[in-house]
């Protein structure tokens, strides 16, 4: 031991007391929690072990983006909630934002009747738990679209029914020469834009990289058509007779009902949050800002463009990130609708299987504290990049 | 058409009695179309037909919009929802959407609603069939709790409004006091109200406990229990002591990284699993205390947000005055800390009662739990859609009256000038 420091520490006992008070709760408490867990376990005749994720699953799982039946092990099937998880997260950031930037522009709108409109979107929906709005959906609405054999029909494409919405699958030949070219030309449009910024800060020379970039995006993939021998095929959604009254629809996707109640719900609850971050950033740009724009000679699009957004971002990513994440957490809602998401899949059905509670409720809540972390320190790193330098 | 015609003071007559016209035929076609059944523009192409108010409104506004007409009407007018095309297209689309779909809405709410009878086959004028809210009503409030027992829950739940009423009217003097009896001595008086056992009152188990009551009670202790140690975490994690800094941090961190559902199957699961063989916690203190730790987290990092925006000379100044740590926080600090973060406090309880929904995962049904169960009875199934606007109507009611004063406590507080 450290004399000297001991020293130290012995004179401000002050510090030292609540600090070794702390330390040791918390360690009673853990060493109480796993002590009373070993014997409950050991009565129970099972071991504390990871090693049942290698065993067969033996349940099946409605909607799946990778191959999955009974035969495989639990730990595909959490790789396959995951997979479901990230997927409803995903659409429904996408939507949410969409959402959410236009209304929260609409109600800074200069008509009216627009500010009331999206003033009121918003205290309805946020007003309105989560759990009801999946449940109107699900329960409620999307029992109301009709059977399959008089679907709502989008020119005949794809149809929505009952029974899920039906849309054309896609049949590649040579995807990986496509995908390689839209990588191809992801890395062109970096370039592009780097070049085109150097441009302007060293020679003071406009160059047009929006322009560039969307014919690079467009120009590069319909090259690997002409004449990579890549082709796209659409397999669509036929309507089958089973019996002399069922009917059905084969071939094409179907997107489960449950997907589409979870999606809709998380966007339009999330959104009324995006929608007060974007109306709260645009509205924290200072009025002198915009109007020492104009005095320079800036047109709107440029002000807006220029000066309003580059400001306002930086008031909104943060908030709307935690927006993000908040809908990757209450997508775990999935579970009150059977939508097989990682809660439902792992917490629900595996553990009911394996009685194994300590270890799938730690691993479930471990994968999401894992994206959550993750995103957060993405995020201060982007905070601390963008944060202004005063001099 | 902009080259040609531009509508000024100079033409306002002009302009107005082109505009005028216009704009009533677009209205209408649309009526007529709405209403009516009659398409008056049925001679035109298909799709021009549909679209011929929108057209004609547009133009008809293009008309009017003149700059400083002299008539203040049509100047409000304009500025408010005619200020560019675009905005009128708005304007007209928002119109025309909301004269088309209210009438429905409202027939199925209220006018081709049914409200008498006791049975679904009552239901038959095809609008909405509250007569399963009517029928499911005491279970909504109340779930499973017995009937003869109810005035239970009544009473407890009159107590409380008669409390939270005095403490707005009595004398400042005294509503120190009835908050803190509101706050310390009625949750155990309400509780052991509800619950019975004692005084020759029925024990009635918590898992017959349901309904919006059970939504209350529920968010009630998890506020009163939340707030305090959200604020101890928030010390904490501003604490100089490097031990309490990183556990508060620690567990306000893994709090916020999960969902709260996950939580809810700890409390249901798992915990069982860490106390000793035999013992057993009641479902609902664990579903309380599960919630409580849960929001306690969010609310700690929204009381360091005001903490922190604290300028550095109120610590100063109350140093200086010769405060120890506690008294330097509970008489300068928090005050001004906690006044500063009203709207996330209030944000944060706001969540809470809107999270309650989530204990159906361990089997207790508050108000959304009771309809899911309502509507999977036999009699009465396809009811979901009135239960689920009946149950959006209640929460959305509580959780904006909430918002709203919120924002009139925040103005009140506001030592701004």
């Amino acid at each position: 031991m450290n004399l000297k420091n001991f020293k130290i520490d012995l004179k401000n006992k002050k510090r030292l007391i609540p600090q070794v008070l702390t330390i040791s709760f918390i360690i009673f408490v853990i060493a109480y929690f796993s002590y009373n867990a070993q014997i409950n376990m050991g009565n129970r005749g099972i071991s504390f072990g990871y090693g049942f994720l290698s065993q067969e699953a033996s349940f099946d799982i409605t909607f799946s983006m990778i191959d999955y039946d009974g035969s495989y092990s639990y730990g595909r099937a959490f790789l396959v909630g995951l997979l479901n998880t990230l997927l409803v997260s995903i659409i429904g950031i996408i939507l949410c934002t969409v959402l959410g930037v236009t209304i929260g522009i609409g109600r800074l709108s200069q008509n009216y009747l627009i500010a009331k409109a999206a003033e009121w979107y918003v205290e309805i929906f946020r007003n309105i738990p989560l759990l009801l709005q999946i449940f109107f959906w699900y329960y409620g609405a999307l029992r109301l679209l009709p059977l399959p054999e008089n679907a709502i029909s989008f020119s005949d494409i794809s149809y929505l029914t009952i029974k899920g919405w039906y849309v054309p699958k896609f049949i590649w030949t040579n995807f990986s020469i496509f995908l390689s070219s839209v990588v191809v030309s992801i890395f062109a449009i970096f370039y592009v834009f780097n070049y085109a910024k150097k441009q302007r800060e060293e020679i003071g020379k406009h160059v047009p990289a929006g322009f560039i970039s969307l014919g690079i995006i467009i120009i590069l993939p319909m090259i690997t058509f002409l004449v990579g021998g890549v082709s796209l095929n659409f397999q669509y959604p036929e309507l089958n007779q089973l019996s002399d009254t069922v009917y059905n629809f084969k071939g094409g996707v179907s997107i489960i009902p449950e997907l589409i109640s979870l999606a809709l719900a998380l966007s339009m609850y999330t959104a009324t949050f995006v929608a007060e971050n974007v109306r709260a950033g645009i509205e924290g740009v200072g009025k002198g800002q915009k109007e020492a724009a104009a005095s320079i000679g800036l047109t709107r699009g440029q002000i807006l463009k220029l000066v309003v957004m580059p400001q306002a971002l930086r008031i909104i990513i943060p908030p709307t990130t935690n927006q993000y994440l908040n809908l990757t957490k209450n997508s775990s809602l999935a579970a009150a609708i059977a939508y097989p998401d990682i809660v439902l899949v792992f917490a629900g059905t595996a553990l009911m299987q394996t009685g194994r509670a300590i270890e799938i409720i730690s691993i479930t809540m471990g994968t999401y504290l894992f994206l959550s972390l993750t995103i957060s320190v993405l995020m201060n790193s982007y905070n601390k990049k963008m944060a202004i330098k005063e001099k | 058409m902009i080259r040609i015609y531009k509508p000024n003071r100079d033409n306002l007559n002009t302009s107005l009695s082109i505009g005028l016209p216009i704009i009533a035929l677009a209205f209408i076609d649309f009526f007529g179309n709405t209403f009516l059944n009659t398409n008056l523009t049925g001679f035109l192409p298909n799709s021009l037909s549909y679209f011929f108010p929108l057209i004609a409104g547009a133009l008809g506004l293009y008309f009017i919009r003149i700059e400083y007409s002299g008539i203040r009407i049509l100047d409000n007018f304009n500025k408010n929802v005619n200020s560019t095309t675009f905005n009128a297209v708005l304007t007209l689309l928002i119109i025309f959407i909301f004269f088309k779909y209210t009438p429905p809405l409202l027939n199925w709410l209220i006018f081709d609603a049914d409200f008498v009878g006791s049975a679904k086959e009552d239901c038959t004028s095809g609008g909405a069939c509250w007569v399963f809210v009517k029928v499911w009503f005491k279970r909504f409030m109340y779930g499973m709790y017995p009937n003869p027992e109810q005035w239970r829950i009544n009473t407890a739940f009159f107590i409380l409004f008669v409390l939270i009423g005095a403490a707005f009217f009595v004398p400042p003097k005294y509503k120190k006091y009835i908050i803190l009896f509101m706050l310390f001595i009625y949750p155990i008086i309400g509780i052991k109200l509800i619950s019975g056992g004692i005084f020759g009152l029925k024990w009635i188990e918590t898992g017959a406990w349901g309904g919006l009551s059970l939504t209350l009670i529920v968010s009630a202790f998890a506020l009163i229990l939340c707030f305090p140690i959200g604020m101890f975490l928030a010390l904490g994690r501003r604490s100089e002591l490097p031990a309490i800094k990183y556990s508060s941090i620690g567990f306000i961190e893994i709090w916020r990284g999960v969902p709260l559902i996950t939580v809810l199957f700890m409390s249901a699961v798992m915990f069982p699993m860490f106390l000793p063989d035999g013992t057993y916690m009641d479902k609902l203190m664990r579903v309380v205390i599960a919630i409580t730790l849960f929001e306690a987290a969010y609310m700690a990092e929204v009381i360091r947000g005001g903490l922190q925006a604290l300028p550095r000379g109120q610590y100063d100044a109350a140093k200086s005055l010769g405060m120890g740590y506690w008294r330097l926080h509970l008489l300068v600090i928090l005050p001004q800390a906690l006044k500063l973060v009203i709207p996330g406090i209030a944000n944060t309880f706001l969540a809470l009662v809107k999270d309650t929904p989530l204990i159906f995962v361990v089997g207790l049904l508050e108000l959304a739990g009771m309809i899911g169960l309502a509507k999977t009875n036999p009699k009465w199934l396809g009811m979901a859609i009135e239960g689920y606007v009946f149950a959006g109507l209640v929460f959305w009611v509580i959780c904006y009256a909430m918002s709203r004063y919120s924002q009139r406590l925040e103005k009140k507080l506001s030592t701004e000038r």
